[in-house]
């Protein structure tokens, strides 16, 4: 399955994702955002979290009253600011990672797919010898895996940030835990996969590479579900709940990819270039 | 939409075969269909023995195709982009380098293959296509209006690297274009397609030919000899037309030349109509002679007959003339039509 036509078509879209800035800017600005400054204005919030007014404003005692029994288990005994830099960092944070993979796919799948077809370079592809599963295959696999590093890098520098910056009021290591290792692979490449099934289907029925972005990064929508389920206490990201997300996410994006597999031949693409 | 219909080509190994006709007439999907990223909607389709649609990627593997635009990845420098495709085509590993750098040292671009193609000119990016187009040595090359949008002195680069690499008896070229001048000069035969159909088929010289293996000469007088050499001719050779510098014309019988005549002959007349009114060149009296050999003999009967000549010129009928007679007269024929439509109507 994977020959060397189909690594050099890997190669290729991950040379051309990382010169262009339309790609590589999305891939860079959310991770800095989301794991960077983010979790600096978390801590130094953080901070404040043992004033009563501020506990009151933020509603965090009925929060802390909602945790699942082993999530209340581990910050028992913590100080009001560390059970809120505890919260916020670890458990308010995880369902936002999720956007990361998310957008990585999304952009370069729909650079990979629609972008190759808008840029006029799809055609010489398909007079090459490259079958259309080795064809579909190279494309599926250059959209995943930045996907997937970037999520795992991203993990590593969260992992660092996240323990310097609460260090003032966690005074140990406590990032990662079990949840946030299933999470990042797990779970994240699931969203990967999820919103890469979502862009390749949309691709193969519009021209350009915005409106593949645009229509592809409506896949993010479930992942906001998560976040305001999380926020409004109706969902909790522990161990269980994620590796389940994980599984109907793998689930939903692998016939995703499937359907766009179907519906991938270049007789088809051909027809409308 | 019917792209190509009922067509039916076989194309010789080794020769240069030319696919004419304008935007829209076809040519790029009999370019799909032969390579088998589109399917025919009927009939069948054998490319050096194999199926497109059974065998496109094995078939594919021994064809080279250049796209009407070069459809190279601008973010990519020119050695990126031949490198790529070398391991697509499979060359061996341990010979893309040696590969690519040949390439672009054989297409003048060794100078600036590391640097982004967006970068290139025209020029430039077509090279880099047709260089991209035989990486793989293909036994079969595919040609889609390979000058088109280029300068003269790119497209007779262009030509010229075409000319050189079909130079091989066991090379085949099949080149779409709408440059009737490129077709005549690069093609050993050509069909012409108009609305996917193939209209004519032949090489340039049966295409051109007037028929009958003749061929129409223009002999320059002195204009005050025009009419005593148009009446001693005419006695002796077939002679079509004269003109003398005022001009003044005069055309043998059987409407062959009248500009005004009669609506077959229209585009003929319109296309030979060019350079040979006003030309400065004094009289001309038009003969018609059976071959280009028999010009000398020409030559000598009007010397003989006291009618010195200044010039002789063999009018030689091209592929633009052709193609433009064809198109023409599928105008008329259209106009024919819409009036017979038109007709039970208006009535």
């Amino acid at each position: 399955m994977l020959n060397r036509a189909t690594w050099a078509i890997i190669r290729k879209d991950l040379i051309v994702v990382l010169r262009t800035k339309a790609v590589a800017l999305p891939m860079l600005l959310v991770p800095v955002l989301l794991l960077l400054v983010l979790p600096v204005i978390l801590s130094i919030a953080a901070g404040y979290a043992s004033d009563p007014s501020v506990r009151a404003e933020l509603d965090i005692d009925r929060l802390l009253a909602s945790l699942p029994g082993t999530t209340a288990q581990s910050i028992k005994g913590m100080s009001g600011e560390q059970q809120f830099a505890y919260l916020a960092l670890v458990y308010l944070m995880a369902p936002l990672f999720l956007l990361i993979p998310s957008v990585v796919a999304v952009v370069v799948a729909a650079d990979s797919f629609a972008g190759e077809k808008e840029r006029k370079t799809l055609e010489a592809l398909l007079y090459t010898p490259l079958t259309d599963r080795h064809l579909f295959v190279a494309k599926v696999l250059s959209a995943c895996m930045p996907a997937f590093v970037v999520g795992i890098g991203s993990f590593l520098v969260y992992s660092v940030v996240v323990n310097l910056a609460a260090w003032p009021i966690m005074e140990r290591v406590f990032f990662p835990n079990y949840m946030w290792i299933v999470l990042v692979f797990w779970l994240a490449p699931s969203v990967a996969v999820l919103s890469l099934g979502g862009t390749v289907l949309v691709s193969a029925h519009v021209g350009t590479y915005q409106a593949a972005y645009q229509l592809g990064s409506l896949v993010v929508l479930p992942i906001l579900f998560l976040i305001i389920g999380q926020v409004q206490g109706l969902l909790f990201f522990d161990t269980p709940v994620v590796f389940l997300i994980g599984l109907i996410f793998w689930i939903l994006g692998v016939t995703l990819v499937l359907l766009g597999a179907r519906s991938f031949r270049r007789t088809r693409i051909a027809t409308k270039m | 939409m019917l792209a190509v219909d009922d067509l039916s080509l076989d194309i010789r190994q080794g020769e240069v075969f030319g696919l004419l006709g304008h935007n829209g007439a076809g040519k790029t999907t009999t370019i799909r269909i032969l390579n088998g990223i589109l399917d025919p909607s009927a009939g069948s389709v054998r490319v050096m023995d194999l199926d497109p649609r059974r065998d496109g990627a094995e078939l594919r593997r021994r064809t080279g195709v250049l796209t009407e635009t070069p459809a190279l990845d601008d973010r990519l420098t020119g050695r990126e982009n031949l490198e790529i495709f070398a391991h697509l085509y499979r060359v061996p590993a341990n010979g893309v380098d040696a590969t690519v750098s040949d390439l672009l040292d054989k297409f003048q671009l060794s100078h600036r293959a590391d640097q982004r193609v967006h970068t290139y000119s025209k020029g430039m990016k077509q090279r880099l296509a047709l260089a991209r187009t035989i990486l793989n040595d293909p036994e079969l090359l595919y040609l889609d209006e390979p000058t088109s949008g280029l300068d003269p002195v790119a497209s007779h680069e262009v030509r010229e690297m075409i000319r050189e690499w079909g130079d091989q008896p066991h090379r085949t070229v099949f080149l779409c274009t709408h440059n009737l001048v490129e077709a005549q000069d690069l093609c050993d035969r050509v069909g012409v397609l108009e609305r996917g159909r193939l209209r004519l088929l032949g090489t340039p010289e049966e295409l051109t030919d007037h028929g009958d293996g003749g061929m129409e000469v223009d002999l320059l007088f002195d204009p005050d000899d025009v009419a005593r050499a148009w009446a001693a001719l005419k006695e002796r050779v077939t002679v079509v037309s004269s003109s003398d510098d005022f001009g003044r014309s005069r055309d043998e019988g059987g409407g062959k030349m009248q500009a005004g005549g009669d609506d077959g002959n229209k585009a003929r007349s319109r296309s030979r109509g060019r350079n040979r009114n006003g030309n400065g060149n004094g009289g001309r009296v038009t003969v018609r002679v059976d071959a280009r050999a028999d010009i000398p003999a020409l030559v000598d009967l009007a010397a003989s007959l006291g009618l010195p000549v200044f010039g002789v010129v063999p009018q030689v009928r091209t592929l633009r003339d052709v193609y433009l007679s064809l198109y023409i007269d599928e105008e008329l024929e259209e106009d024919v039509r819409d009036d017979n439509d038109e007709g039970p109507d208006a009535e």
